[in-house]
């Protein structure tokens, strides 16, 4: 479509800058306001703009529905094998002080690192959702 | 100050919650419903929540919308007529919000000391987040390390709704479709819910 030139060149300047601030969001959560959640919002966010944009194959052609469906229980594996790292030691779960001995750090960077880690299944699980959601409904319109 | 500016933000709320309900139009809903989120996600940066403020900006105004939006392209843009009067469910709005203006009346003033939220562990978190694990923003150290498994069943929350809506949506694989057929071949599908294709495919069956 003629008409559309604007927002597609928009669209498409805009779409690394929103999954740099996606990650920006992500990394910074323990300083400022964000976290996986927000985070995993605004990078589905930014794939379901440039489905809207280019049509659900070119959206599909950079995130593909399999691998859309394998990040979502991966997200979920994530999570729960950091809690579940906790049983070797005789902790509780999601416990992460257990992480100190695994990775050699000391207490107060164990328990950064499994925030880190959580926080990442946090925006697997939810981007891909977003993503799953929106290829789902898109998909639907077009048999 | 702030009250000024809570006072514009909460009217024009209340406008657009109106106007929602007044609109037949449905692209006229979802955008203003977008709109009421941004300014709820503006009312939440005033209360000082960024992070309630940031997330409702992003899944409210934006994932919402979208979404909405999508949906439209299945159904029809105008509102159809209701066709049951609006007097029982304007009782059950006039119940239920007098319900909840009357729970307004025991919360304790906002910001105060003494509220549940400041009394108990909140204090203990502010105090301890620092020497615990240096995470300076104490909202994420809540979410993820105190109450992390909680945030653990949020997470599986989300991934519920999306292996429910891959199940709803997707569009048939190679295998749901061998299984449809198979289900039309034994005659487990009542006729009125075959395709036109397969209505025909049946009494070219019946026919031989």
């Amino acid at each position: 479509m003629r008409l559309d030139v604007v927002l597609r060149v928009v669209s498409k300047l805009l779409l690394p800058f929103m999954l740099m601030f996606a990650a920006y969001v992500q990394l910074h959560g323990e300083y400022g306001p964000g976290g996986g959640f927000q985070a995993g919002v605004i990078a589905g966010a930014g794939i379901i703009l440039y489905g809207i944009m280019f049509g659900l194959p070119a959206a599909q052609s950079i995130m593909p529905p399999k691998l859309v469906e394998f990040l979502v229980p991966l997200g979920v594996l994530i999570f729960a094998g950091t809690g579940v790292i906790s049983f070797f030691y005789a902790m509780n779960f999601l416990d992460y002080s257990a992480l100190g001995p695994v990775t050699g750090l000391s207490e107060q960077y164990a328990q950064i690192l499994g925030i880190i880690v959580v926080e990442i299944g946090v925006l697997v699980t939810v981007a891909s959702t977003m993503v799953a959601i929106f290829y789902g409904f898109a998909g639907r319109g077009q048999d | 100050m702030e009250f000024a500016v809570n006072s514009v933000l909460l009217t024009m709320m209340a406008v657009i919650s109106i106007a929602i309900i007044r609109m037949q139009n449905l692209f006229g809903v979802v955008i203003l419903a977008g709109i009421y989120s941004f300014l709820m996600a503006s009312v939440f940066m005033v209360l000082d929540a960024v992070d309630v403020g940031m997330t409702e900006a992003s899944v409210g105004a934006g994932i919402s919308t979208v979404l909405f939006l999508s949906v439209l392209g299945l159904v029809k843009v105008r509102e159809s007529k209701s066709i049951h009067t609006p007097l029982l469910p304007l009782f059950v709005a006039i119940v239920t919000g007098g319900v909840l203006i009357y729970g307004t009346w025991t919360l304790p003033e906002f910001g105060s000391a003494l509220s549940p939220a400041n009394a108990h562990v909140g204090a203990l978190y502010l105090e301890r987040s620092m020497p615990d694990m240096k995470v300076p923003n104490v909202v994420t150290s809540v979410l993820a390390s105190y109450r992390g498994f909680d945030t653990f069943g949020e997470v599986v929350v989300v991934f519920t709704a999306g292996v429910a809506v891959l199940l709803l949506l997707r569009r048939g694989s190679g295998r749901a479709k061998a299984m449809r057929r198979n289900m039309v071949a034994r005659g487990l599908i009542p006729d009125n819910q075959l395709t036109d294709e397969e209505r025909a495919q049946k009494e070219a069956k019946d026919a031989s």
